[in-house]
């Protein structure tokens, strides 16, 4: 038992040494980076105080960029260089974009995803949403003066997979190592179920800046279940601000402004909006570049018109996620408020009055995500307090479906399943000695594939010749914990496994990555080198603490050698990472050990359910 | 290969039944399920694994995902009648045979004859709702007893059958019932 001695679990750390792990709320307006401090949550300030950061990025002609406040200040000076609410362009293509027309920036419509075109040349929403996430990520390691371990970022729950993937492509893009994406009204059940204790029905009601979700959760004994979600990804507060501005346009006749006119515009009428949450009337006064000047006076029931169909919307997804989770209204407990837009009084009074209760909003609507996205991710680097664990259980949003001749979508995995999610489909030639085959995979609930969301073509190639119809190919779709998706395909009458190669129909492949990488933080070869080598490094270390873990407590589940052919990988990576340069060295030996403990792992977790169904409580295990 | 097949049944549980240490049959004690639906979750989703090594986290994500389609299937009455034939060997041909005795269609024809004249009226779909749910509640009723009691496997599926056409009529007329609002 050598094994043992080399080091007890935990004890390649420091033993009190908590693991970093931090929460991000990407906003659309507003970001916000939270963490645990002496077990409770609390968002970290910027330096020069600031709770939250708006979603905003400048590019200067100069290479470099500004964020924050920062770029804010010159958003109506420079509009096109200034990039607010990148959120809602993310996994978009430019049509998907509504009041394009009244954006002031230089869309370039790419394949997939819009870019936008500055003075630093084109832009991805991915590498706008990485100039933020990098910001915050530097905020966290000042407030701690360490590195972070790892982040769960927020996303809509109603995101898609095209949404999800972009979010995840640009937390890789600054840096940061993604232990889940969470989606945000289940982050803030986390936080409010915590705090309160709540045991019952509760729905979440989270209008942001851009998107709008509604979740229902059953929460019960450190459970946290999804039933349902829906809502609308390209419906927010915004809206309400361009239902405004157009209301003030039509007032006054003007049918095109000039970008700064936009920018500013459009920003008097959030002024005006926000104020209207506290005041019944907001007397509003502008002037345009040409010095035309107006005055309108916006009185609360004047809003209320404006934006009545925006407010049925959200009534609307409600509805379809009470149906969905075969709720009736008064076996909700209550109905929590989340997101900076739920201060609008007639979303107040359209909530009220479809749940026939006073909704709750005894919390920070702004930061109450960040503060659920801080616990999980606590939770998620092992950071374990004693009877404080929980478990989540999500939902996918949105039905995967393929596309089916004649344009028709066969559905595969149904919206509102609990992930992680599977499912197998099996496909045939249609022609003699067909080798291979296009197959479409789409995300919605509509009924034609062109209707639906493109996610993925891809080629299913190798199929070796038969007669038609002999071929068996067994396409499997799996979803993630994070909501995304990957596809495999075997061939089951030969036995191939039929060559696949997944062409998103949005994002990044990995290349690309490493090249916006090298591009963006115009890192030097040598810098890219130690990046790449301290990454290896990390991952070593966690692999080597995660196999000496289980052996520590499931040795016996090997034979000696079995544990043998364990042990030499082990032996081998203990003594090479903390000396190796070789990036490649080190990645092998990672690889070799992880293989090594395949069999181990299967073991291990088979046991662990055996002993949890064989009449232990929970808390008694571990 | 562990448990990497478990659909296959090449790893260490049999069924979705024996994954959950409960009795291979139609009835089924709810609470029971519920509890081993958590109680394995709690070991093997992937959160719980998130600082593992890749062979940990592969086995993880794949065993979640059993459990939850093991779970989806059998806490739906008619999904886990179907899989009870499935494992008894016997094709239920859902998408091929569609035969079903006349007096049974008979009664379908009308059924959606009401839905149709109901058209707007959320009283008369309510209605019409509850009386299908009844008379679907009642083949469950039977289902059980032709598994659990007779061990009768073709006549449970033949009713099945029957009761899957009564789901879907019910999912129709909620579909007609949002609609209306």
């Amino acid at each position: 038992m050598a094994l043992l001695q080399i080091a007890e679990p935990g004890q390649s750390r420091n033993p009190h040494e908590r693991r970093i792990a931090i929460g991000i709320d990407l906003g659309t307006t507003n970001s916000l980076v939270a963490s645990m401090k002496n077990s409770i949550p609390v968002i970290l300030q910027s330096e020069a105080g600031h709770t939250m950061m708006p979603s905003i990025v400048r590019y200067l002609p100069n290479g470099k960029t500004q964020a924050g406040y920062e770029a804010l200040a010159q958003a109506i000076l420079d509009p096109k260089n200034t990039i607010i609410s990148v959120k809602r362009f993310m996994g978009r293509a430019l049509s998907d974009i509504r009041h394009s027309k009244n954006l002031p920036y230089d869309f370039v419509d790419a394949s997939g995803m819009l870019k936008i075109n500055t003075v630093q040349g084109e832009k991805s929403p991915i590498e706008v949403s990485a100039e933020i996430l990098a910001r915050l990520r530097q905020q966290a390691e000042d407030s701690f003066s360490d590195e972070i371990e790892g982040a769960v970022i927020t996303v809509p729950a109603y995101f898609d997979d095209a949404q999800r993937q972009a979010t995840k492509d640009a937390a890789q893009l600054a840096g940061i190592n993604v232990l889940r994406l969470l989606n945000e009204p289940t982050a803030a059940a986390l936080a409010y179920g915590l705090d309160h204790g709540s045991e019952g029905v509760y729905a979440i009601f989270d209008l942001g800046g851009g998107t709008f979700d509604i979740s229902i959760l059953r929460l019960s004994k450190g459970v946290f279940e999804v039933l349902s979600t829906g809502g609308d990804s390209a419906l927010g507060g915004d809206d309400f601000d361009h239902a405004l501005m157009q209301h003030v346009l039509d007032s006054v006749k003007i049918t095109s402004l000039d970008a700064k006119d936009q920018r500013s515009l459009l920003l008097k009428c959030r002024d005006v909006k926000e104020t209207l949450s506290t005041h019944s009337a907001v007397l509003l006064e502008y002037q345009f570049a040409n010095h035309q000047s107006i005055q309108l006076s916006i009185s609360q029931e004047i809003f209320s018109n404006i934006t009545q169909s925006l407010v049925q919307k959200t009534l609307i997804s409600v509805k379809k996620a009470m149906r969905d989770a075969s709720i009736s209204i008064d076996e909700v407990q209550g109905v929590v408020m989340v997101g900076g837009s739920t201060r609008m009084p007639p979303i107040q009074k359209a909530v009220e009055e479809y749940f026939k209760k006073t909704p709750l909003n005894n919390l920070n609507p702004d930061e109450v995500v960040a503060l659920g996205a801080a616990r999980q991710a606590d939770l998620l680097v092992g950071n374990k307090n004693k009877n404080d664990e929980w478990l989540l259980l999500d939902v996918i949003p949105l039905s995967l479906g393929v596309e089916m001749m004649g344009g028709l979508v066969e559905k595969i995995i149904p919206r509102n399943s609990p992930i992680p999610v599977a499912k197998a489909q099996d496909f045939t030639t249609f022609k003699d000695g067909q080798t291979a085959m296009a197959i479409h995979v789409v995300q919605g609930e509509r009924e034609l594939a062109q209707d639906c969301r493109s996610l993925a073509k891809f080629e299913l190639r190798g199929i070796p010749p038969m007669v038609a119809g002999a071929a068996r190919i067994r396409v499997t779709y799996q979803v993630d914990a994070d909501g995304l998706l990957s596809v495999s395909a075997r061939e089951e009458v030969s036995g191939v496994n039929t060559s696949i190669t997944v062409k998103p129909s949005y994002g990044l492949a990995d290349g690309d990555i490493a090249n916006m990488l090298r591009e963006g933080f115009q890192s030097a070869e040598a810098d890219m080198h130690i990046r790449a080598l301290r990454e290896e490094q990390v991952e070593a270390l966690r692999l080597l603490d995660a196999v000496k873990n289980s052996l520590q407590t499931d040795r016996h589940l090997l034979s000696d050698e079995e544990l043998q052919l364990i042990e030499e990988p082990l032996q081998h990576l203990e003594q090479l990472h903390p000396r190796s340069e070789s990036v490649d060295d080190l990645r092998k030996a990672i690889e070799s050990l992880s293989q090594a403990t395949e069999e181990f792992a299967a073991r291990r977790m088979n046991a662990n359910i055996r002993r949890a169904l064989t009449g232990k409580n929970l808390s008694e295990i571990e | 290969m562990g448990v990497v097949n478990l659909s296959e049944s090449k790893g260490g549980f049999v069924n979705y039944f024996e994954f959950f240490q409960l009795p291979k049959q139609f009835g089924i004690d709810r609470p029971l399920l519920d509890q081993a639906y958590l109680k394995v979750q709690q070991e093997v989703h992937p959160d719980r694994h998130v600082t593992g090594s890749d062979s940990e986290k592969r086995q993880s994500l794949q065993i979640a995902t059993f459990a939850n389609t093991a779970y989806q299937t059998l806490k739906q009455p008619l999904k886990r009648g179907f899989y009870l034939c499935e494992l008894a060997g016997l094709d239920p041909q859902l998408e091929t045979n569609t035969s079903m005795p006349t007096e049974f269609l008979m009664h379908q024809m009308e059924l959606r004859e009401a839905m149709d004249d109901a058209k707007g009226n959320l009283t008369e779909l309510s209605r019409l709702q509850s009386q299908v749910q009844n008379q679907l509640n009642q083949y469950i009723l039977t289902i059980g007893e032709k598994f659990d009691q007779e061990k009768n496997v073709t006549i449970a599926l033949e009713r099945l059958r029957a009761a899957l056409f009564l789901e879907r009529f019910i999912e129709e007329i909620d579909y007609r019932i949002s609609e209306l609002s």
